[in-house]
């Protein structure tokens, strides 16, 4: 009963939108990295594969049409893994 | 035929989408576990040796990781619109979806044949003589970790290829339908989550320079 109530249908055409997204992210991604942009490089190179990774969640993992409480949790486990990261360079950066 | 119907009862149908579908999504926090733990070694090896990652990364080919990036993208997009083609009942557009993906992802390791077969040949692999003999200690950690997490990512499309063959199975039997998709659904969760791991592969051994 409630099944069916959550059960939402994606349309074909969103999947082929947000590919075609995907795609031209990873052009621009491509486009800006070949620029010498210095130590900027990375920074550019991880926002587009994190936009990336978000589109991917969102719509093709469903995130999207799913209860709070699993958005939450996959919310939660990697924000913890960007802590994770966030201390590590706190201390190699520190690291006299 | 009573006792079988007796049977049955005591043995209620445990199918519950909601349960497969965290179970699944606790199994991608571990891969975060084990592909994170990764990418923070390569970042803090980087960060201790950025000229020779650098170099190395030169090595490497832009144009067949940018194909692979879209192949996959492409098949990521076929496999979520193969759930949509089962939950409007049409079995056979759902199955050719899966199909599709599965050759796409025959694809991917093809190319990722050809690349790693490149490398060989310029006698570049885990431990080889010209790795130990002419290059930089930054330059191993480059290649060593770009040989485990390229290969560790191949070894998961396999496993995904391998849970295909299952929905495809079990679509085509008809145990998998519009009703009871979970089998279905978890193999693209799994299948996005190789395509996710491969969206920060990419620019980080192929991008950056």
């Amino acid at each position: 009963m409630s099944e069916d109530k959550h059960h939402h249908i994606v349309p074909y055409r969103l999947y082929v939108i947000v590919l075609v997204a995907l795609l031209a992210l990873t052009f621009a991604s491509i486009g800006i990295t070949s620029i010498e942009l210095g130590e900027f490089t990375v920074a550019a190179a991880l926002i587009f594969a994190i936009i990336k990774s978000i589109l991917v969640l969102t719509y093709f993992m469903h995130l999207k049409y799913d209860k709070p409480y699993i958005k939450l949790m996959v919310a939660f486990v990697f924000a913890i893994f960007v802590v994770v990261i966030v201390i590590t360079f706190l201390d190699y950066l520190y690291r006299v | 035929m009573a006792e079988h119907q007796h049977v049955h009862i005591e043995h209620p149908d445990m199918y519950d989408p909601e349960s497969s579908k965290i179970g699944m999504w606790l199994f991608i926090f571990t891969e975060l576990l084990l592909f994170g733990g990764l990418f923070i070694v390569y970042s803090v090896y980087r960060y201790m040796n950025p000229d020779a990652f650098h170099l190395a990364a030169e090595e490497l080919n832009t144009f067949i990781g940018a194909f692979n990036t879209v192949i996959l993208l492409v098949s990521s997009m076929t496999i979520a619109m193969s759930t949509t083609a089962l939950q409007k009942g049409h079995k056979k557009v759902a199955i050719a979806l899966v199909v599709i993906t599965f050759i796409i992802g025959i694809g991917f390791l093809v190319n990722k044949y050809f690349e790693w077969g490149v490398k060989f040949s310029h006698g570049i692999w885990p431990g080889s003589e010209q790795m130990l003999n002419e290059m930089s200690q930054g330059e191993i950690l480059f290649f060593g970790l770009y040989f485990v997490m390229t290969g560790l990512h191949a070894l998961h499309i396999i496993v995904g290829l391998v849970i295909m063959g299952f929905a495809i199975r079990g679509v085509a039997n008809g145990k998998v339908n519009a009703k009871r998709p979970s089998l279905l659904d978890n193999c693209g969760l799994y299948w996005h989550l190789v395509d996710l791991i491969w969206i920060f592969l990419f620019p980080l051994f192929y991008l950056i320079h």
